[in-house]
């Protein structure tokens, strides 16, 4: 009898956390829908061709877009991968290919830690650095920073995607009189490369909502893109600035780009899934 | 009839090599003196000394784990790419230290090509280019028309051209494992090494696909000097015309096929090919 009791209780308990786990992921999924339903109907109002072909208006005029400040997205992430693919994909390459194991073990550590460095703190950095020096925001100094996000993100999934390439390849190019270097380049890097674009895309839709290095460093313009020495607009740094702006005018304006930032990076890891769905057909 | 062309003076050097006076003569492609190999403190190769005969197929056998395979990849300078590896003695080649200080194991590698246990094709290379890979990729820049030639005489030489012809861009990984892995012995010809090395090339393979690779190293000893490692004695007995018995890193007994397999001299020998350890 006892024991009939002792298996009804763990049925009973086995039930009550398989319901728990569902409401769990049940509100992981109503976050996402809740968040994408609530800047869509917030937004949409406001989203027309005008939004993203017409430059910012002062306050009062009607209208005004948000032209400028999605040019400078593109320019801000553009620079920061002209600095941050180099490096991180090179670095990448060391540490799965040339690197010893204990020097390995130790630039993974540090690229870890660099992953985790709070936003904020890259931001004063790219400030103490660049801006002061410079005695003026910019673009450039905006593109340092985002960079420096994107480094470790690229260089760790780059090195994880060349490690999952067997090392029978790399011994079969050995014992062929390939040198060390073409074997990277031509079998190692070309078996791995769905799996890098991937880690690329993700990095970049990383860095394309990153708001808080670009108040230390990009600030914002309201002439336009005037060039890479002078400051410069950014959507997430618009929807900061809209939002907690007193005009309703302008707090409609940061929905309108809230939602265009959220189909940006959502488009982005659409495409990262249609990538790697492709690697394993 | 091989073993009655070299006879008795050639195993007498072979067992020695330290007192053939000529390194150089044509009947060795290999001459291996004192050869010891570790992984990091573990000593895998203790002191092998063993002449390879040109253009013949020679065999290697021996329990799992008796060092035939990492013997034969200090052969082409291979087991110093695996972590931990080293190796100390020499091995000569056309007189030729290969392991002097200032050869590039890279050049001897292009002189001594490997086949290995799995098929080790590119998948992201076609058939084509999986062959080709050995010359363009150590050259700077090579046209498919230049290619095409050495492609083709690999394939046949692989016994696959006839196969393969139509599907050249094909995929590398679309052929079945038998394919496959003559398509990496014509891409370890295509290089036009003097010496390939077989590391139990078969032991993946069916039957059908074992006897297709039999004949086919049959046909490459016309030209190239073949050394094999293999599981299966009988195969050893078919294709080779010397056998080496290796335990324990050692090389235990090395004389022509016939005698390993029918008088050896040695009881451990004896004992492994009888089916009484291994």
């Amino acid at each position: 009898m006892n024991e009939l009791n002792g298996y009804f209780r763990r049925k009973q308990f086995s039930r009550l956390m398989l319901v728990l786990c569902g409401i769990a992921t049940a509100v992981v999924i109503l976050v996402l829908i809740f968040i994408l339903g609530y800047t869509l109907v917030n937004g949409i109002s406001y989203l027309s061709l005008d939004f993203i072909t017409q430059p910012s208006k002062p306050v009062g005029e009607v209208g005004g877009g948000m032209r400028d400040d999605i040019y400078g997205t593109f320019i801000l992430v553009g620079l920061a991968s002209i600095i941050a693919l180099p490096v991180g994909l090179m670095a990448g390459i060391f540490l799965a290919e040339f690197a010893g194991p204990k020097a390995a073990s130790a630039i993974r550590f540090a690229a870890d830690i660099l992953a985790g460095v709070p936003s904020i703190i890259v931001g004063v950095f790219a400030y103490a650095i660049l801006v002061r020096p410079m005695h003026t925001y910019s673009a450039l100094s905006a593109g340092v920073a985002l960079a420096i996000i994107m480094i470790p993100v690229v260089a760790r999934t780059a090195e994880e995607s060349l490690r999952l390439v067997p090392n029978s390849q790399r011994e079969a190019a050995l014992a062929l009189g390939i040198s060390r270097w073409r074997i990277t380049l031509g079998v190692i890097v070309p078996g791995a490369v769905t799996g890098i674009v991937t880690g690329i895309m993700l990095a970049v839709a990383r860095i394309a909502g990153e708001t808080a290095p670009l108040i230390f460093t990009a600030l914002g313009s309201a002439f336009g893109v005037q060039g890479l020495a002078e400051p410069i607009g950014a959507l997430p740094l618009q929807i900061y600035r809209y939002a907690l702006s007193p005009y309703s005018d302008w707090q409609q304006q940061a929905w309108a780009a809230a939602f265009l930032l959220i189909i940006l990076v959502l488009g982005i890891n659409i495409s990262v899934r249609l990538v790697s769905s492709r690697r394993q057909k | 009839m091989i073993n009655n062309m070299l006879g008795q003076t050639v195993r007498i050097e072979a067992a020695d090599p330290k007192h053939d006076g000529d390194k150089t003569t044509s009947k060795y492609a290999l001459t291996v003196e004192d050869l010891n190999a570790w992984y990091g403190n573990l000593m895998v190769i203790q002191n092998i000394s063993m002449g390879i005969g040109a253009q013949r197929i020679t065999a290697l056998i021996g329990p799992s784990g008796c060092g035939k395979s990492t013997f034969i990849r200090c052969l082409n300078r291979m087991h110093e790419v695996s972590e931990g590896g080293r190796v100390t003695g020499r091995v000569f080649m056309d007189g030729q230290d290969i392991y002097a200080p200032q050869v590039d194991p890279v050049s001897i590698r292009r002189r001594i090509g490997m086949v290995f246990q799995r098929a080790s094709v590119f998948p992201t290379m076609s058939i084509f280019g999986n062959v080709a890979s050995g010359i363009s990729l150590t050259r700077f820049w090579s046209r498919r028309r230049d290619l095409k030639d050495v492609v083709e005489r690999s394939l046949r030489k692989a016994a696959l051209w006839e196969e393969v012809k139509d599907k050249l861009d094909q995929p590398g990984a679309s052929l079945s494992g038998g394919q496959q892995q003559r398509l990496c012995i014509a891409r370890a010809i295509a290089i036009e090494p003097e010496i390939i090395l077989m590391d139990e090339p078969c032991s993946a393979l069916d039957p059908i696909s074992t006897l297709r690779i039999e004949e086919l190293m049959l046909e490459l000893k016309k030209d190239y000097t073949v050394v094999i490692v293999t599981h299966n004695m009988q195969q050893a007995a078919r294709v080779s015309a010397w056998t080496g018995f290796m335990l324990l890193g050692q090389l235990i007994e090395y004389a022509p096929t016939k005698e390993v397999f029918t008088v050896p001299k040695d009881k451990r020998t004896e004992d492994y090919i009888t089916g009484r350890f291994g």
